[in-house]
Parts: structure tokens; C-alpha cells; sequence
């Protein structure tokens, strides 16, 4: 086989990130004058609403799709962003955007501390953790009277934001930032040899570390961004309603939907969560007018069960994708 | 020649089983080893002791004169030891090129990966379906996809366990010839094998495992005539 | 603070009470996880379903819960098959277990407790049984019965389950699947069959452990997600497939959970499972008792 012969090499070195920003914002924009221009409050509700989902979708599949560790407490994380923003709210009268911040360090750390007491395990002790961690820091927060117990917690938000025709509006526009951070996060772990090497790790853990993948440090990784970018999910959402309790902030929805959304879509790559966030999200929301929160919630479950079951590679997977 | 790989007084046990027991073995570069035994004698075992799989053991394993116990398996990669699986562990989500590309991707080498790992692939001859995904090749293809891997790091040590398992006798000659070509470029080699020809064709040594200790070292030929060796293998024990 | 014995000693009294409630819920894990290996996160949601319809069942036929969690348990047994026969065939089969199998136990997990919260609503159930206002008292030590009759219960079905797994042939194949599923094969048994046997018995378990359940506290449907760190840092704890470790385990649970309770306060439960699970993995990960995991 002489050199001659060698097949076209693939792009993969040189991959392009500039169209993808270009288009991710021009995206965004798009989405942003189209609310604008129909000038309904709900509409940045809702949009909110998904945004969060493609937020939340993203972080799981970095940590679930590319290496395949299961995260089953997204609900935990993002309240722990959630919660940390009340606190530095109440404690330093610091407003969304360095609660933001404080969110993505501090659930980010919780990413780390549960990944490096249990990744040295096998994967399902991981997942084991997480659930747990989840019960406790809702144990934690219910407790807590600081951050208003059980009653829950108010927000002084502000009537209006200098910029924008409303709060609404302002929050939104920060949830479409964050969201399109979170998906360029996961695209440009997708392309770097930190996607390479935890994609090697989950096909197969014990060749990657005897070729010279360090498998600890990457999963670490993988378990702090995870977990950083859940928190900066839930940090707005005090903002968002003015009001948080436990209940709202541990929500079912969340645990189930970080999970159903990203292997509905297509985990193992960046397009997957989003498909899958802005189909269910807006499928959930279309549906909470007419049916109950827990018809909706339980419908959710059989999808993600049955998706699971037939079409393990989700709808990007019927397309062909790897 | 240097001493590469020196293990003394290696043993394992587990619980109350004791699979390896006061194993002493020295190679030196760019040795041409074979290793054999009945199954059971504790062959993998030493192995996994000395890439790392088993952070836990008796004795001591030097590599290149540094001394490697309770280093993890991937920074001993990264000191030059490399190894291959019984069963071939390729990447299965990943094409051919990229499974050689992740080792080079973690050595430094992220901007030559694409080329050295092509030239990896012509080494075993699999430059021509460097876009197929492992599911995709044959038996002896992955294993020769697995060989590409573990040389890709330009390696001081390749441990070959059994490496030609379930092949026929012309891909079992094909391995050979591999490995014997890596071995000419510098790299020691320790096979492991149940398939006698392959072991007398290639090793320069031979060790013999028994119940988990070291009962012969020493030239294939003498070795293999010996009353012990051959008791071990017709179960005379 | 002024050390009260007797508050110390009723408190060890009632943790190894509740352990033997605890032991009950962990059993069917240690057959499903510790034995065969499978991730049932559902098995806590399973034993809140399982308390439910004792509930409903024990009232409306007039039933003692605990004879009522016993004519359930082969329901559940069936329902425990069916659950297997999915797993095997979607995931299984296709050594999908890892991600989609994890996945899908969620799944099932959720689908129960959002479905109770349906069909019941958010509060909490109970049903007590006639003999469950009585308390024994041996010199300063309260018995509840309705702790201790439960406890005994449990007890008494892992007892019958411990006989089975080790007297009897299909007992000893499934400890078997467990280590060679090829060396049961080769004796034309199906390891298939053999699991499914298995994890029915495991979630007719988990259908005991309700019934014990809801004789020694109200459930609601959200209790199972307390359990799931329990139960499985029991079922770790105690060495994950051995029977008689994760009884020990699920003792020493209890005291330390209640001890801490009594003493600092019972919202403070969660915590302790967690933190137990952590410290656990985090130094012992083969488990205070039993085998290696």
C-alpha cells in the first residue's frame, strides 16, 4: 500500500468553529425579533422555558453521550444553581449575572466532588451518587430557613430592565445566550481531543487508559462541566418567577427531561439535545393547557422508555449519524 | 542490550487464591519473549501486574530503570509500555483512524496525529479502510487495528496476549511477520500464546508459567525439552 | 446536653426495628443487583406501589396489611418478570445495559411515581393493622408492634429466601447465573429463565417490603427516592450478593439513621443515607460484610 494510495484525510483536524458561533447567534437573533416582533409576554415564557431544556439537555449529554456516565441528578444541580443565586443574592446583593457565576462554580464543584468520590468505580456507582445527592440537598434546602425552608424564597426582581421593552424580555435573552454557550460547549468538547478521549472512554474504558488516555482526569472533567453548566440552568430561574421553593426547584421535570430529552434527540452529539429540548419542550408546553402537570410528566416517562427501547441512537440516530 | 523490564518477586493473590507467586523476569531491549503456560498458570495476571490493571501486587516492576509500581495504566503507556487485549478492544464508535489517533491525540502529538497514525495503519496494512468503523473488519483486520494502536507511541515494550487467537494458519503467519517487523524497529516484545509454532517461530526466549510461577527460562528449544514443561502441558501434575 | 440513656438505648431499639424494615427493601436488591447484576433504580418505587395497593386492597377487603402484602407478592412476581423480559430483550440482548438500560429503570421508576401521584394524589396513605396500637415494654425498652411485627416479617421472608437460594436446584442456579451463565447453559438450563425467575422473586421482595412499609410509617408516592439511597447502600454495604450481609448492613443503617434522628432531629434521614453511601464507596467499596463486590 504505497502512499499514493492513501484515501482523502478527513477534516477532523482542522475543524470549522467560526460558521457554527456565526450561525448559532444568527440563530438566536432570529428567534429573538421573532418574539419581539409578536410582542406576546408569553411567548418569552414559554421560549424560556425551552431554552432552560437546551441548556440542561447539553450539559447531561456531555457527560452522557460522549462518555456514556449517566447523570440522574440534573434536578439537584440545577437547583443547587438555583439556590446558590438566592444566596448571593441575599447574603451580597449580587443580581443574575454573577449569580450566574457563583451557579456555575459551585454546582460545578458538586460535579467534581461526587465524580471523584465515586468515578473510580464502576459507572453506575456514579449514577447511584447522583440520585442521592439530589434527595440530600433538597434535604439541605428544606432545612435551611436562610434560604426560606420549605416556604421557599422571594426575588425582588426589577419592573423593568434599561434595553428591553420588559423583564420578561431580559430574562429570556439571557437564558438564549446561556443556551447557546451550553450548546457551543458541547460542540467544541465534541471536536477536541477531551471529546475524543471520553468517547474512547465509553466504548471502551480499559483500552483508553492502557493507550494513554489519563480516564480519570477526563471524567472528572466531564462531571464538573456537567455539572457547572446544570447549575447555570437553574441559576435565572428565581429571576424568572420571583419566587422559588423546593418543590418548584427539585422538580421531577428536570430529572426526567435532562434524560428523555438528550437520548430522544441523538446523544453523542451536540445537535441531539437541542432536537430533542425544543421537540419535547415544546410538545410539554403545547400540553400543559390541556392536560395536568402529571399526565404531561408521566407521558414524558413511557416516551423516554419507549425511545430507550427501539430507537436506543434517538431521532438524529435514524438519520444515519454515528 | 540494557535491561528494559525488570519484575522481581511478582505475585498476586485473590482473597485466598493465590494466582502469581515470587515471579522474577528481566528483559532487555528489544527482546523477542514468549510466554507460555497451561490455562490458569497466571500469564494474564502477570501481565495486567505489569501494564498496570492491577494496581496491586507483590514485588516490583522497573521499566527502563524507573520503577512503575501504582502508576496507572495510561502513564505507564506514556513511558512506553503498550499492550494488547485476548479479546480485540477497539473503539467501536470510532473509525479505524481515529482509534489510532486517540493514543497520539493524549502524547503531545494532536497536530502530526492524522499522519502518524496513517503510517501506523500501512505498518499493519489497514491504510485502505482507514474510514471503516472496527465493526467492520475482520477478525485478524482488528487485530491488526489493535497492533496499529498500541504502536502507535513508538512503544520500548508491546505485550502481545495472544494476539492470534482463533486465526488461521496464514493469518497466524501474517501476526507473526508483524510482529517480527515491529520488533526489527526497536520494540521489545513479550508474547503470549497457546499456538506452539508461533511461540518457536518468533521468540529468541522462553518463559514457562506453571500455577502461577516461573518453572523455565531459557532458549525455545531446551526449554521446550524439558520433562517439566512438557508434565505441565499432558497434566502429569 | 444531658445524655439520656434510655433515649439512646430505645433509639438503638428502634434502628434495629427499622433495620429489619430496611433489610426487607434491600433483599430484593441484593438478588436483582448484587446477583444479577442489574441497576434496578425502581426496586425503592416498586415497594411505594407495592404499599399503595396494600392500602387499597387491605381496606376494601378488610385484610391486615401484612397478609395483604403477602397475597400481592405473586403479582408482583409477575410483574417482576415482565419487567425482566423488556430489559432482556431491548437491552440485554444487545449489551446495551450500561446507558439504556440505566435509562430505562429510570424510566420505570419515574412512570410508578408519577402514576401514584396520578391515581392517588400527592399525601400520604396509610392502613393499620389491629394489633398495631400495642407496645411491649421489657424493663426500660418500648417494643412497638408496629415495628416489631414487621420487622419479624421481613425477617421471616428473607429467612424463606436464604432456604431457597441455598437448598434448593433452581435456588443454587441462580447464585450460579450469577458467576457462569455459559456453565449453566451447558447444563440446559436457560440462564435466561433463570433470571427472570430471579428478579421476580426480587420484586415480590420489594412487594413485602411495602407492606412492611406501610405498617410502620405513612407512604406517599414520593418516599421511594429516600429509600434509593438506603437500599442501595445497604445492598453495597453489606457486600452486594450476600444475603446475610445486607441484613447486618441494614442493621447497623438503621441504628445509626435513628440514633441521629432521636438525637438530631429526623429531617436529617436523606443525609445520613447519602453520606453513608459516599463513605462506603469512598474507603470500602467491597462492602462491610459479605463478599467483594
Amino acid at each position: 500500500m504505497s502512499a499514493s494510495a492513501l484515501p482523502a484525510l478527513p477534516a477532523s483536524d482542522a475543524t470549522r468553529h467560526l460558521p457554527f458561533w456565526l450561525g448559532a447567534f444568527g440563530v438566536a437573533a432570529a428567534v429573538f425579533l421573532a418574539l419581539k416582533l409578536i410582542g406576546n409576554e408569553y411567548g418569552y415564557y414559554a421560549g424560556y422555558f425551552i431554552l432552560q431544556y437546551v441548556v440542561l439537555a447539553s450539559a447531561w449529554n456531555i457527560l452522557g453521550g460522549y462518555a456514556g456516565y449517566v447523570n440522574f441528578g440534573a434536578a439537584g444541580f440545577m437547583a443547587a444553581g438555583a439556590y446558590t443565586a438566592i444566596v448571593v443574592r441575599k447574603a451580597f446583593g449580587l443580581d443574575l449575572i454573577p449569580g450566574i457565576l457563583c451557579a456555575a462554580a459551585f454546582a460545578g464543584l458538586l460535579g467534581l466532588g461526587t465524580g471523584y468520590l465515586t468515578l473510580r468505580l464502576k459507572g453506575v456507582y456514579f449514577s447511584i451518587a447522583t440520585l442521592c445527592l439530589a434527595v440530600v440537598l433538597q434535604t439541605l434546602v428544606v432545612n435551611w430557613d436562610y434560604v426560606g425552608g420549605s416556604r421557599g424564597a422571594y426575588i425582588i426582581r426589577p419592573m423593568t430592565m434599561p434595553g428591553f421593552s420588559s423583564y420578561g424580555e431580559y430574562i429570556f435573552t439571557v437564558m438564549l445566550v446561556l443556551a447557546v454557550i451550553a450548546v457551543g460547549v458541547g460542540r467544541t468538547v465534541e471536536h477536541s481531543r477531551l471529546g475524543r478521549g471520553l468517547q474512547a472512554i465509553r466504548d471502551n474504558e480499559r483500552a483508553a487508559e492502557a493507550v494513554g488516555v489519563p480516564t480519570l482526569r477526563l471524567k472528572l472533567i466531564a462531571t464538573t462541566l456537567c455539572g457547572a453548566l446544570m447549575g447555570v440552568a437553574g441559576a435565572p430561574l428565581p429571576y424568572y418567577s420571583g419566587y422559588l421553593n423546593p418543590e418548584a426547584a427539585f422538580s421531577l421535570s428536570y430529572a426526567v427531561n435532562a434524560i428523555a430529552m438528550p437520548l430522544i434527540g441523538g446523544a453523542g452529539t451536540w445537535l441531539g439535545p437541542v432536537i430533542g429540548a425544543v421537540l419535547l419542550g415544546s410538545l410539554q408546553q403545547a400540553a400543559t393547557v390541556t392536560i395536568s402537570s402529571a399526565l404531561n410528566l408521566w407521558i414524558v416517562g413511557w416516551i423516554l422508555v419507549i425511545f430507550v427501547a427501539i430507537a436506543p441512537r434517538g431521532i438524529l440516530g435514524w438519520f444515519g449519524k454515528r | 542490550m540494557s535491561v528494559l523490564l525488570k519484575a522481581e518477586q511478582v505475585g498476586k493473590r485473590f482473597g485466598g487464591f493465590v494466582a502469581l507467586q515470587e515471579v522474577d523476569l528481566e528483559l532487555r531491549a528489544g527482546e523477542r519473549l514468549g510466554l507460555i503456560g497451561p490455562n490458569g498458570s497466571g500469564k494474564s495476571t502477570f501481565v495486567n501486574c505489569i501494564s498496570g490493571d492491577f494496581a496491586q501486587h507483590d514485588g516490583k516492576v522497573t521499566l527502563a530503570g524507573q520503577p512503575i509500581d501504582g502508576l496507572k495504566p495510561h502513564m505507564r503507556a506514556r513511558r512506553g509500555l503498550a499492550r494488547t487485549f485476548q479479546l480485540p478492544q477497539p473503539f467501536n464508535s470510532l473509525s479505524v483512524l481515529e482509534n489510532v489517533r486517540v493514543p497520539l491525540l493524549f502524547a503531545g502529538a494532536a497536530g502530526e496525529s492524522t499522519r502518524r497514525a496513517m503510517e501506523c495503519l500501512e505498518q499493519v496494512e489497514l491504510a485502505g479502510k482507514s474510514q471503516k468503523l472496527p465493526r467492520e473488519l475482520t477478525q485478524v483486520e482488528q487485530r491488526r487495528l489493535e497492533l496499529a494502536r498500541a504502536i502507535s507511541l513508538r512503544p520500548q515494550l508491546l505485550i502481545a496476549d495472544e494476539a492470534m487467537a482463533g486465526l488461521s494458519n496464514a493469518e497466524v503467519d501474517q501476526i507473526i511477520a508483524l510482529l517480527l517487523r515491529l520488533n526489527e524497529a526497536g520494540t521489545a516484545v513479550i508474547m503470549i500464546e497457546h499456538i506452539m509454532r508461533a511461540v518457536t517461530a518468533f521468540a529468541e526466549r522462553l518463559i514457562v508459567f506453571v500455577a502461577g510461577r516461573k518453572i523455565a527460562d531459557g532458549l525455545p528449544r531446551e526449554v521446550l525439552a524439558l520433562q517439566e514443561v512438557e508434565d505441565a502441558y499432558l497434566g502429569k501434575q | 446536653m444531658e445524655f439520656d440513656l434510655n433515649l439512646l438505648l430505645n433509639g438503638i431499639v428502634s434502628g434495629l426495628l427499622l433495620g429489619g424494615l430496611y433489610a426487607a427493601a434491600a433483599a430484593g436488591l441484593a438478588v436483582s443487583f448484587g446477583m444479577l447484576d442489574i441497576v434496578n433504580i425502581a426496586h425503592p418505587a416498586l415497594m411505594v406501589a407495592a404499599a399503595f395497593l396494600v392500602v387499597v386492597v387491605g381496606t376494601a377487603l378488610g385484610l391486615d396489611p401484612l397478609l395483604t402484602a403477602l397475597l400481592l407478592a405473586p403479582v408482583f412476581y409477575l410483574v417482576g418478570t415482565g419487567i425482566y423480559t423488556v430489559y432482556n430483550y431491548f437491552f440485554e440482548r444487545r449489551g446495551d445495559e450500561a446507558l439504556q438500560g440505566l435509562a430505562f429503570f429510570f424510566g420505570v421508576m419515574f412512570i410508578i411515581e408519577v402514576g401514584l401521584v396520578m391515581a392517588f394524589g400527592p399525601e400520604q396513605r396509610f392502613l393499620d393493622p389491629d394489633w398495631g396500637f400495642v407496645t411491649w415494654r421489657i424493663g426500660e425498652i418500648d417494643l412497638p408492634l408496629r415495628m416489631l411485627v414487621p420487622a419479624l416479617f421481613a425477617l421471616a421472608a428473607i429467612g424463606l429466601l436464604y432456604l431457597f437460594l441455598h437448598k434448593t436446584f433452581t435456588g443454587l442456579a441462580i447464585a450460579a447465573v450469577a458467576q457462569d451463565a455459559e456453565a449453566l447453559r451447558l447444563m440446559a438450563i436457560d440462564p435466561v429463565k433463570i433470571k427472570r425467575l430471579a428478579f421476580g422473586i426480587s420484586v415480590a421482595l420489594a412487594c413485602i417490603a411495602g407492606g412492611a412499609l406501610i405498617v410502620v410509617q405513612p407512604v406517599e408516592p414520593s418516599s421511594g427516592q429516600i429509600f434509593i439511597g438506603r437500599v442501595f447502600a445497604i445492598c453495597i454495604m453489606g457486600g452486594m450478593a450476600s444475603l446475610s450481609g445486607a441484613i447486618m448492613a441494614a442493621f447497623l443503617f438503621g441504628v445509626v439513621e435513628n440514633v441521629t434522628a432521636t438525637f438530631a432531629g429526623p429531617s436529617w434521614a436523606p443525609a445520613v443515607a447519602f453520606g453513608w453511601l459516599l463513605l462506603v464507596l469512598t474507603f470500602r467499596p467491597q462492602g462491610l460484610f459479605g463478599r467483594a463486590a
